[in-house]
């Protein structure tokens, strides 16, 4: 049983938490020719736009209702009718997201109201799904966020088998799979490549490996999404096999994806690791009744070949880690899995998730709580986001960034954590950071007799204690 | 190097192979040897001289593939890690130009990079076509104005075992007693306390587990004049006649210095192993039986007994976790007994021990410890070993680096415990290391990860479906 340590202090310093309202900007950002706007100020949106211009360095669509002194006292509704109007005529998407913001949720603004108002004036626009979803910043975080949209876009987008008339494995080759945001597009190529090669066809939602990872495409500028999810897929889930759900963030929308279609579905918590990933391609090998292809049983072996190539340096080496719950759950385990231990663990809401973390306990906090417990635990190696810089420095240990954002870095959104591949590399490339420590270096000792004349004085304090230190957790 | 100069260092009386003919340091077998030539013994022996620059005379494949290759430390000059070669090429050989090269080599070290002295290791090219190294070391000593040492040590000539004979022969020959050893540093005089001067053979500082020595023979007025090579400066070596005596630090590969410096110089000298509590014990108590002096036995006592008592008690969490643990140690010569004891102090039962290496006096301690059905394995081929750990339920192997890759491939846990180390296990506080080491591996949850077949190739459990079962039938 995971000790969950509650928030319990004023100030919350270095934030870890990124709001829900952008998450759900993330998820339609998964689709293609789609765009979120959020209904809130206009900083609501430039700074989330800010945000994921730094992390994925691509152009990111993203509108605002631009909710003024005005709109806020007298209503916002107005605002959104138009702003969906304004966008639906310029740009044709094909889906349009309205997350909301803390503004917007206090104020008390009828985003459902404002929508049927936009269908009655505007019926010229019927054909575009519009999906508000409920996301203020005073509650979740991203990943929240991120799922709670999947779910509003899931219940907005497919229809129920009976209106329909879709039956579960009509199409026999089609898996529906539900993707959390914890999953880098690097992890959705690897997902896609994976459950393509039993034969399968993989319909991502959202596809963040299809928008979001980093390529130059014909059109000089796209004030939409330029690759995702076909909306026009969602009306064929209910036809899948079977539909695949990797992280427990998105319970409702499979929930909901399963009451309206009835595919039978497959939960994953995550897929870092041998026993994660195990149990993942035995169910590509049920649903596909195809043999295990050779390819992904030599990557298995590979794998396991890492893992005991890796124990000696992550055996025992304490780890700090703060990101959202499903990612730290994943993180945890696959660190676990190789005697690794996380000495700290900080996400930034509570989620029952959490409860699978491989750790004693884990702060609902901020990256000054990890700071602390990194320091009491005395952790090795910190993983969270690029604003871990700061921490990592004043510990004196590196920083594997993870997670969002990364802004100080190239190419963070397209690494590859998951999968047999991904977790060898990710076990790779952990262990190369533990052995950048000089783990159980002895600290030069300089005879008091000694004939030599150019003893090196040594500053870094943590190799001297390192042999001693190892039983004290 | 002639044949019968060969032959003296292949005669070492002082060597307990020497007595018995069948067991004597034996002819390599083309087609089933493993383990280095007489450069490579050469090089290794002396390499952890510090301020050295250590030129490989040869074609690069001597140099090329191990240079700066060991677990050695320096706690000042890093000159050692630089790799230096004279690369000679196809022109070099077919014209004669080597000795040459070589000279301007000398030159361009001295120069560049200001060593204590210039070492020469010859090699089987230049061996071959007969370059005289010894002269061009001569002529370039006195035009450089910094001392050249030839080391003599083509591959061809003989095994690793030779080369670290040679290696000695040269310090003895060109380099032991050509400066006297510094007065005592004032700051190191403390009342009551007298000073003796000691030499330890054979002691490479690998991971700088010397510095947990060290510090134990300051506080008892040793002043270890040289380490031969650990962490030595060329001045250091010049120095070792003056010792009064000198330790043979598990390992019989320069046994030659020692017996030589005792025929010259009149130093006796003792063998002796800092692994394992006993170990070091029974050194610095040896020490004081040869030094024969009573205050320094008394104080001698007084050490042991403290030290001890406090590594007992940083022992005892671990050896909670390794009591009963079995070991198979697969190392050489006189590491063998030594190993044993210190896993003996751990509570572990070592069910069998490489005796490759090792002396029949050896072999006699070995059934001391073990008793008299210990498994003596002579022949350490990896189907050998492994079928052993299976036999024996052995819960982890302990060997040199090469072996370990066999071990992970088996899915044995192991240790490494030669030279390429990265971990110190020398002196007492050595000892946590090697226990947490050995935690580490034993109890890593990799094991049943990589030994436990994928669940589509068995089934995740009995209540799997039938095909499943037809299956594994």
């Amino acid at each position: 049983m995971t000790e969950i340590i509650k928030r319990n202090k004023a100030l919350s310093v270095s934030p870890l938490k990124a709001s829900q309202t952008i998450g759900a900007a993330l998820a339609f950002l998964g689709f293609r020719r789609a765009i979120p706007m959020l209904h809130g100020s206009q900083g609501c949106t430039a700074f989330g736009k800010v945000f994921f211009v730094r992390h994925f360095r691509e152009p990111i669509p993203l509108q605002t209702t631009a909710m003024d002194q005005v709109t806020t006292v007298m209503g916002s509704e107005e605002s959104v009718v138009e702003g969906l109007k304004t966008i639906a005529e310029k740009n044709q998407p094909m889906l349009l997201g309205v997350p909301t913001t803390g503004l917007s949720e206090t104020q008390g603004s009828d985003v459902r109201m404002a929508l049927k108002m936009f269908r009655d004036k505007y019926p010229q626009f019927d054909t575009i799904p519009v999906v508000p979803v409920t996301t203020p910043d005073y509650t979740g975080c991203l990943e929240s966020g991120f799922a709670k949209a999947v779910e509003a876009i899931i219940k907005t987008t497919v229809p129920a088998a009976g209106e329909a008339n879709t039956a579960p494995g009509r199409r026999h080759r089609q898996v529906n799979v539900l993707v959390g945001a914890s999953l880098t597009p690097g992890d959705l190529e690897e997902l896609k490549e994976i459950i393509e090669s039993f034969g399968l066809r993989p319909v991502v939602i959202p596809d963040l490996s299809d928008s979001l990872d980093g390529h130059l495409g014909e059109d000089e500028f796209s004030p939409l999404t330029i690759g995702g999810t076909e909306v026009s897929e969602m009306l064929t889930l209910g036809d899948a096999k079977a539909t695949l759900v990797v992280g427990k963030s998105l319970q409702k929308a499979a929930d909901a994806l399963q009451q309206l279609t009835g595919v039978p579905d497959y939960r994953f918590d995550h897929l870092m690791g041998l026993q994660a990933m195990d149990s993942f391609i035995d169910s590509l090998h049920r649903i596909s009744e195809e043999p295990v292809p050779a390819k992904l049983e030599r990557q298995r072996a590979q794998l396991q070949d890492a893992m005991l190539d890796s124990h000696f340096m992550l055996g025992m080496a304490r780890f700090a880690l703060a990101t959202d719950p499903d990612h730290l759950v994943a993180l945890s385990q696959i660190l676990a899995g190789v005697g690794a231990e996380t000495v700290a663990a900080v996400a930034p809401i509570n989620s029952p998730s959490l409860q699978l973390v491989a750790s004693e306990k884990v702060k609902i906090g901020d990256l000054e709580d990890l700071e602390k417990m990194a320091k009491a635990g005395g952790a090795e190696i910190l993983i969270t986001n690029s604003h871990g810089t700061e921490s990592a420095e004043r510990l004196g240990i590196p920083l594997l960034r993870a997670g969002f954002p990364q802004y100080d870095f190239l190419g963070g959104y397209q690494k590859t954590w998951i999968g047999y591949r991904g977790s060898r590399q990710t076990l790779f490339d952990l262990a190369n950071l533990m052995l950048t420590l000089e783990k159980g270096e002895i600290s030069p000792y300089r005879s008091i007799y000694a004939q030599k004349t150019d003893f090196r004085e040594v500053t870094d304090e943590h190799n001297s204690t390192a042999t001693t230190r190892g039983l004290h957790h | 190097m002639k044949q019968k100069d060969i032959a003296a260092l292949l005669d070492e009386p002082a060597c307990a192979h020497n007595k018995k003919s069948k067991s004597g340091c034996a002819k390599p077998k083309p087609g089933a040897t493993a383990g280095g030539c007489a450069f490579d013994g050469a090089q290794i022996a002396l390499l952890p001289i510090a301020d050295v620059a250590h030129i490989v005379h040869g074609s690069i494949a001597c140099a090329g593939s191990s240079w700066d290759n060991r677990g050695t430390r320096s706690s000042g000059s890093r000159l050692f890690r630089v790799g230096m070669t004279t690369d000679l090429t196809e022109q070099d050989v077919i014209m004669g130009r080597g000795e040459k090269r070589l000279f301007h080599a000398i030159k361009q070290a001295v120069d560049n990079y200001k060593p204590a002295a210039v070492f020469v290791y010859n090699t089987c090219v230049p061996a071959l076509i007969g370059d005289d190294v010894e002269a061009v070391c001569r002529a370039a000593e006195e035009r450089w104005g910094t001392p050249v040492v030839p080391v003599d040590a083509a591959g061809f000539y003989g095994t690793k075992n030779l080369g670290n004979r040679i290696a000695g022969e040269s310090m003895v020959k060109h380099v032991c007693g050509s400066r006297e050893p510094d007065p005592l540093p004032e700051e190191a005089v403390r009342e009551g306390i007298k000073v003796h001067d000691v030499s330890l053979i054979g002691e490479y500082n690998i991971a700088g587990e010397l510095w947990h020595v060290l510090p134990l023979l300051d506080e008892l007025g040793l002043r270890v004049l040289c380490t031969l090579s650990g962490d030595a400066r060329f001045r250091e070596v010049q120095t070792m006649h003056r010792s009064s005596v000198n330790m043979m630090v598990c390992s019989k590969a320069m046994i030659n210095v020692a017996r030589k410096l005792q025929e010259a110089f009149g130093t006796p000298w003792f063998e002796g192993s800092f692994y394992g509590v006993r170990d070091v014990s029974q050194a610095l108590r040896d020490f004081a039986r040869v030094i024969d002096d009573e205050d320094l036995s008394q104080r001698t006592e007084a050490l042991i007994s403290r030290e001890e008592t406090r590594i007992d008690q940083l022992l005892e969490p671990w050896r909670e976790k390794l009591r009963g643990r079995k070991v198979l140690l697969y190392t050489g010569g006189v590491k063998s007994w030594s190993v044993i004891a210190a896993l003996q102090d751990l509570g572990m039962e070592v069910v069998a021990t490489g005796t490759k290496k090792s002396t029949e006096e050896d072999k006699a301690r070995i059934k001391e410890l073990m008793g008299q059905d210990a498994v003596m394995l002579e022949e350490g081929n990896p189907r050998a070993l492994i079928n052993i750990v299976h036999e024996k339920n052995v819960d982890v192997l302990i060997a040199g680096g090469r072996n370990m890759y066999t071990a992970l491939k088996a899915r044995i846990p192991f240790l490494d415990i030669n030279q390429e180390r990265e971990f110190g296990y020398a002196g007492y506080q050595g000892m946590v290391e090697l226990a947490r080491q050995l935690v580490l591996t034993i109890e890593s949850p990799v094991w049943p990860q990589v030994r436990t077949p994928a669940p589509w190739v068995v089934g995740p459990s009995t209540a799997e479906s039938t095909s499943d079962q037809e299956v594994v039938a």
